[in-house]
């Protein structure tokens, strides 16, 4: 069965939302009028990125032949536009030697699955769900 | 800042904070539930760190 031009309009809204959710933490959730759930994500998450940065950690190699590497890439990539934004402009080069370089890499690592959590939660907030 | 403790603390404040907002609408709940699991998180850290501090590296 073919869906309709209605669920189809809404399923590619879906999509785009989705896409909004994960280039801006907190995007969605503004978008879908949910504003102080959405400026928390909007504050924390970068916060928490950055935080990460700020304490030498390492944004990640997309390295196929290290596949805990590669997942951890994976997960700051979840992270959207501020990844982008980060890696452009030359930050997560990370400093093994410091104390803190795992640490900032949890931080890196978690900001972008949380980041994955928020683009579902705002799935289930526009699909009725929540 | 390089305290342990503090990075642990800001780490299981941020988790806490996200977990509680994506679980719960209302900010009464929100606030008890980021609370309880920002609790456990360093309270279960202070207890593991102490259960491991015997072992050697």
């Amino acid at each position: 069965m073919r869906a309709s031009a209605a669920e189809q309009t809404q399923s590619g809204g879906l999509v785009l939302l989705c896409v909004a959710a994960w280039l801006v933490p907190g995007a969605a959730h503004l978008w879908l009028g949910r504003r102080s759930k959405g400026v928390i994500f909007l504050v924390a998450l970068p916060v928490m990125f950055a935080i990460g940065l700020a304490i030498q950690g390492r944004l990640m190699p997309f390295d196929l032949s290290e596949p805990l590497v590669c997942l951890a890439a994976a997960a700051n990539l979840g992270m959207g536009v501020v990844y982008f934004a980060a890696s452009a402009l030359g930050y997560g080069v990370g400093d093994v030697r410091a104390v803190t370089y795992e640490y900032g890499n949890a931080f890196l690592i978690v900001a972008g699955l949380l980041n994955l959590l928020v683009v579902i939660d705002s799935y289930d907030v526009a699909v009725g769900r929540k | 800042m390089k305290s342990h403790f503090l990075l642990m603390a800001l780490f299981a404040f941020f988790v806490s904070l996200v977990f509680a907002v994506i679980a719960k609408d209302d900010l009464r709940e929100q606030l008890r539930l980021g609370g309880l699991m920002l609790a456990g998180f360093v309270a279960a850290a202070i207890v593991l760190g102490w259960l491991m501090y015997p072992f050697p590296l």
